[in-house]
C-alpha cells in the first residue's frame, strides 16, 4: 500500500477511504437485530390527507408523510387509479401511468386555455436556447420538417385530385 | 412565489405557484438559495418516469434558509442555512435505522421500492422540489444539515446529490488499492465517481462517454483516462484489451435510462418504452467487469423490466451492488474531503442560470450544448 501510494501522491487524498472493514450497502452494518420487528416500529405522526393520495397495494395504508403536489384529476387521474390495482411488479401498474402522464399533457393544455393561458410551446421547449447555441442546427431541423410536411401535402393533394379524376 | 412547473415531455417554464405549508409537525419551509438541474431530472424531463405529473415542481438538489419550522422541529431553527439532501427520510423506521435513508418506508406512499425524493414524480412520493423559491421540507430535524461556515455554497448545493452518489458509487465498488475502476457516463455523477474512485485507492480509473467536451472535463478533473465510444467498434472489447483481457476489477453504472450506443436498447427502452429505459450502460458494465467483480449502479432507470444480461451475471458471479445515496450518512466524511480540499464540488459548475429561464436551461444540459457540466439556478428571491 505504501508502494503504491508513491505512484499518486499527485492525487489529493488518494487511498484515504480504502478501508477494508468498508461494507456501504449491506444494511446488515447497521442491523440492530429488531429487524423482526418490521413495521412495528414507532411511526412518525400521521400527515392529514387532504388531497387524494394514491398508495401502492404492496403496504398497508398511506406513509407518515407524503407530497401534495399535483393530486390526481380528470382523466388521467381516474387511469392512474386503475394503475394502482396492480402491485409495483406488473405492467398493469406501469404502462398505464405512463399512459395517464400522456393523457395529462394534453389535459395540461387544455387547462392552459381555459384560463386564458396560450401556452408558448417553443419557448416551453427551450427553443430560445437552442436558436443561441446551435442556430445551424435547429435550421437544419426546421427545413427537414417543413420538407417532410410539404411533401406529404403534396402527396395527399396528388392523390385527392386522383380520386376525383374517378 | 415563481417556480419550475413540468407541462409534459421537454416542456418545462416557470410560473407562480402557493408558497408551500407546514402540513406536518416535523416540516420545515426553506427559501431556496440555489438548486440544481441534475441528471437524474432529464429522466423526467424526457417523460420516461412514470406518474410524472403535469403541474409538478422538479428538483432535489438544493440548498436554503430556514424560513419557518413545525412544531415538533428541534433541531433546525428560522435563519439557518441548511443543506438539504435529496432522500426525504423519517429517521426511525427500520430501514433509516440501518444507515438507509434512500429505502425509507414513511416517505412515500406511491411505492415501496424507493424513499421519497423532492420533486421526481409521483413515483417517489408527489413532492414539489427545490427549483423554486420556497420548498417544504418534511422531517426537518432528519435530513438538513446547516451549512459549515468553511463550505462555500454551491459547493453546499453539490453535497445535497452529485457528490454523493458520486461517492457511493465509488464506495459500492468496494475498490481495493490498485483497482482497475471503469466509470460509464461522463456527466456530473461520473466525473465525481472517477473522482472519488482515487480515494478509495484506485490504480486506474477509465471513463466512457461519447461527448468530447465532458471526456475533455474527466480527465482533468479528475485526472483519469478517457475514452470516446463512438470511436470504437466495441467498448467492451476495448475495455478487455485495455486491461489485458481480464476484465475491469470494478465497473460504474453512472449513465442509467437515458444510455445512447445501441440502437436495439433505444428504440425499446428510450423511444418505445418497452423497458425501464435502455439499458447500454448496464450491459457494458456487467459485460467488461472481469469474473468475480462487483457493477455498482447508480444510473437510475424506470421501475419496469429491464432486458439485462441476467445469466452473466449468474454465470460470472459478479456481486451487483446498487442503491440511491444515503446522502446523510455521508455528508460528514464527505465535507471533511472538500474542507481538506479532496474534492471540489463547484469546480464541476458550468452554468449559473435565474431560476425565470429554467425553459432554456433544461434544453441546454438536455441537448449538451454550450459544454454543458452542471448548472445552478438561482431563484430572484436569493438574489434580494
Amino acid at each position: 500500500m505504501e508502494d503504491l501510494a508513491s505512484n499518486y501522491a499527485h492525487i489529493k487524498g488518494w487511498g484515504i477511504d480504502a478501508d477494508p472493514k468498508n461494507e456501504p450497502t449491506y444494511p446488515m452494518k447497521n442491523y440492530t437485530g429488531d429487524d423482526h420487528r418490521r413495521l412495528n416500529y414507532e411511526k412518525p405522526p400521521q400527515q392529514p390527507v387532504n388531497v387524494e393520495v394514491l398508495h401502492s397495494n404492496e403496504r398497508p395504508g398511506i406513509t407518515a408523510v407524503f407530497g401534495t403536489s399535483s393530486p390526481p384529476s380528470g382523466m388521467s387521474g381516474a387511469i392512474r387509479r386503475y394503475a394502482f390495482k396492480f402491485s409495483e411488479s406488473e405492467y398493469g401498474h406501469w404502462l398505464p401511468l405512463l399512459f395517464a402522464d400522456r393523457v395529462n399533457v394534453v389535459e395540461g393544455i387544455i387547462d392552459d386555455l381555459k384560463r386564458g393561458y396560450v401556452p408558448n410551446i417553443l419557448a416551453e421547449k427551450g427553443w430560445n436556447a437552442e436558436w443561441k447555441y446551435n442556430r445551424k442546427g435547429l435550421i437544419t431541423k426546421l427545413a427537414v420538417g417543413a420538407l417532410v410536411t410539404a411533401t406529404a401535402v403534396a402527396l395527399l393533394c396528388r392523390s385527392n385530385s386522383n380520386e376525383d379524376e374517378d | 412565489m415563481l417556480a419550475m412547473n413540468y407541462r409534459g415531455p421537454f416542456r418545462v417554464r416557470v410560473d407562480h405557484k402557493p408558497y408551500p405549508e407546514i402540513q406536518h409537525p416535523q416540516d420545515a419551509i426553506v427559501r431556496v438559495t440555489r438548486s440544481c438541474i441534475c441528471g437524474s431530472d432529464l429522466h423526467l424531463y424526457h417523460g420516461l418516469v412514470p406518474d410524472t405529473r403535469v403541474g409538478m415542481t422538479f428538483g432535489h438538489e438544493f440548498i436554503g434558509v430556514v424560513e419557518e419550522i413545525g412544531s415538533s422541529v428541534q433541531n433546525l431553527k428560522v435563519g439557518d442555512h441548511v443543506l438539504v439532501p435529496f432522500n426525504i427520510a423519517c429517521g426511525t423506521c427500520s430501514f433509516c435505522k440501518q444507515g438507509l435513508y434512500g429505502n425509507c418506508h414513511e416517505s412515500n406512499p406511491e411505492a415501496t421500492a424507493v424513499g421519497g425524493i423532492y420533486g421526481y414524480s409521483h413515483t417517489a412520493g408527489g413532492y414539489d422540489g427545490g427549483q423554486a423559491e420556497y420548498v417544504r421540507v418534511p422531517f426537518a430535524d432528519v435530513g438538513p444539515m446547516v451549512i459549515p461556515a468553511d463550505i462555500h455554497p454551491d459547493d453546499a448545493v453539490l453535497l445535497t446529490d452529485v457528490v454523493p452518489t458520486g461517492y457511493q458509487a465509488a464506495e459500492m465498488g468496494g475498490i481495493k488499492p490498485g483497482d482497475t475502476v471503469v466509470v460509464f457516463g461522463a456527466g456530473p455523477v461520473g466525473i465525481m465517481a472517477a473522482k472519488c474512485a482515487w480515494l478509495f485507492g484506485a490504480g486506474r480509473v477509465i471513463v466512457i462517454d461519447h461527448l468530447e467536451y465532458r471526456l475533455d472535463f474527466v480527465r482533468t478533473y479528475a485526472q483519469c483516462e478517457a475514452y470516446n465510444f463512438r470511436s470504437m467498434q466495441d467498448p467492451v472489447l476495448f475495455l478487455k484489451k485495455a486491461t489485458d483481457f481480464y476484465g475491469a476489477d470494478v465497473c460504474i453504472d453512472a449513465v442509467g435510462g437515458d444510455a445512447a450506443g445501441s440502437a436495439l436498447q433505444t428504440i425499446t427502452g428510450r423511444k418505445l418504452m418497452l423497458q425501464a429505459g435502455s439499458a447500454t450502460a448496464l450491459h457494458w458494465a456487467i459485460n467488461s467487469v472481469k469474473k468475480g467483480g462487483i457493477v455498482s449502479v447508480v444510473g437510475v432507470y424506470g421501475p419496469t423490466d429491464n432486458l439485462i444480461p441476467i445469466g452473466n451475471v449468474v454465470n460470472k458471479g459478479i456481486t451487483i451492488r446498487a442503491n440511491q445515496a444515503s446522502v446523510k450518512r455521508l455528508l460528514p466524511r464527505l465535507i471533511e474531503h472538500v474542507q481538506a480540499g479532496r474534492i471540489d464540488p463547484k469546480g464541476i459548475v458550468t452554468h449559473r442560470v435565474p431560476l425565470e429561464e429554467v425553459s432554456d436551461a433544461y434544453h441546454i444540459f438536455s441537448a449538451k450544448l454550450d459544454n454543458c457540466i452542471k448548472t445552478i439556478l438561482i431563484p430572484p428571491s436569493a438574489r434580494v
